[in-house]
């Protein structure tokens, strides 16, 4: 079995409208559980709403205040209209992430095709937030202080370095992901490999799988990390749609 | 060894096998980088041990982004031996 068969998406319901193939897939289920996961746990944990929180309605009083410290931190009082957006984003990340370590759960920020979706929207939303609030005003991103003889050479790279950012943004969480889970199953078929030789190796295959819950602990980092960090960057991205170059 | 029965799919798949494992040489700079920046955290955490709790998170934030480059490496070499 190949480490990377994990990743294969699968139609559950075969569904084809005009050539189009918009089966519903593994993918999509897995999806459509985060998505209810996270809207039923933000709106049953502050349905009471006490003065003294109980223990989910902390939670969700941690993860609120941890996306608007961060967006006070990065883009200041005019990012707190993107609080939704971006607390959106990133409870889908970092629940993507954290449900894909669940064995024999599909990850659907594995899939280059979900997370470039993301990273798109979130340019998308930098480049019209930038044009409504500065109008023509916002192409001077792309032109840094400095003498006229560098800007002919800075320009193009600001201008390459703001379309990559959809590409660099969406494969840091792929890889990442990708990489992780693959180490998981390559070292699973380590255990299953020296386990199945019998004798004195069956024993040395408890060496991998000691190093299965090493790389798991890893993973829970990486995954929290990555949402971060995707949430992080959009924040910042948005500052600079929002500030251009002066600082909030 | 009898080269005459190696034809060119042989020829390819090695060079592709040989290109994947030079695309993880990008592990070269992640690996500088990631022990760069945690030592140069560890120097500056003992120097000034007060600071230090403050400035975990750009930690994680610097650990994730370097890591990030090594993986870029993984994917390239992925879609070398996968296509």
């Amino acid at each position: 079995m190949s480490p990377l068969e994990q990743f294969s998406v699968t139609p559950l319901v075969s569904l084809h409208i005009a050539g189009y193939d918009v089966s519903f897939t593994n993918q999509a289920l897995v999806m459509c559980i985060i998505v209810a996961a996270a809207s039923l746990f933000m709106a049953l944990a502050v349905r009471k709403g006490g003065l003294v929180p109980t223990r989910s309605q902390s939670m969700a009083e941690l993860s609120y205040e941890f996306i608007a410290n961060m967006i006070d931190a990065t883009a200041g009082k005019a990012g707190y209209r993107f609080f939704p957006f971006v607390f959106a984003i990133f409870m889908f990340v970092i629940l993507s992430n954290y449900f894909g370590l669940i064995p024999g759960v599909f990850t659907v920020t594995s899939q280059i095709a979900v997370n470039f979706a993301l990273a798109v929207v979130v340019i998308l939303t930098v480049i019209v937030t930038g044009f409504l609030k500065h109008g023509i005003r916002f192409l001077t991103l792309f032109v840094p202080k400095a003498k006229w003889y560098l800007l002919i050479l800075l320009v193009p790279i600001e201008v390459v370095s703001f379309f990559t950012r959809p590409i660099s943004l969406s494969v840091r969480l792929f890889a990442n992901m990708l990489a992780g889970h693959t180490m998981l199953a390559v070292f699973a078929g380590f255990v299953v490999s020296l386990g199945a030789a019998g004798g004195l190796l069956s024993i040395i295959a408890v060496a991998p799988m000691f190093m299965i819950v090493a790389v798991m602990a890893l993973e829970f980092l990486v995954a929290f990390l990555q949402a971060y960090v995707f949430t992080m960057l959009t924040c910042i991205y948005l500052n600079e749609a929002l500030h251009l170059h002066d600082n909030h | 060894m009898d080269t005459s029965s190696i034809s060119g799919h042989d020829l390819i798949t090695a060079a592709k096998m040989i290109g994947a494992g030079l695309a993880c040489s990008a592990l070269i700079g992640a690996g500088i980088g990631i022990g760069d920046l945690w030592g140069k955290y560890l120097d500056g955490a003992l120097r000034n041990p007060g600071a230090a709790s403050s400035q975990t998170t750009n930690l994680f934030l610097g650990f994730a982004l370097v890591e990030a480059t090594g993986l870029y490496g993984l994917v390239i070499a992925l879609i070398i031996l996968f296509t």
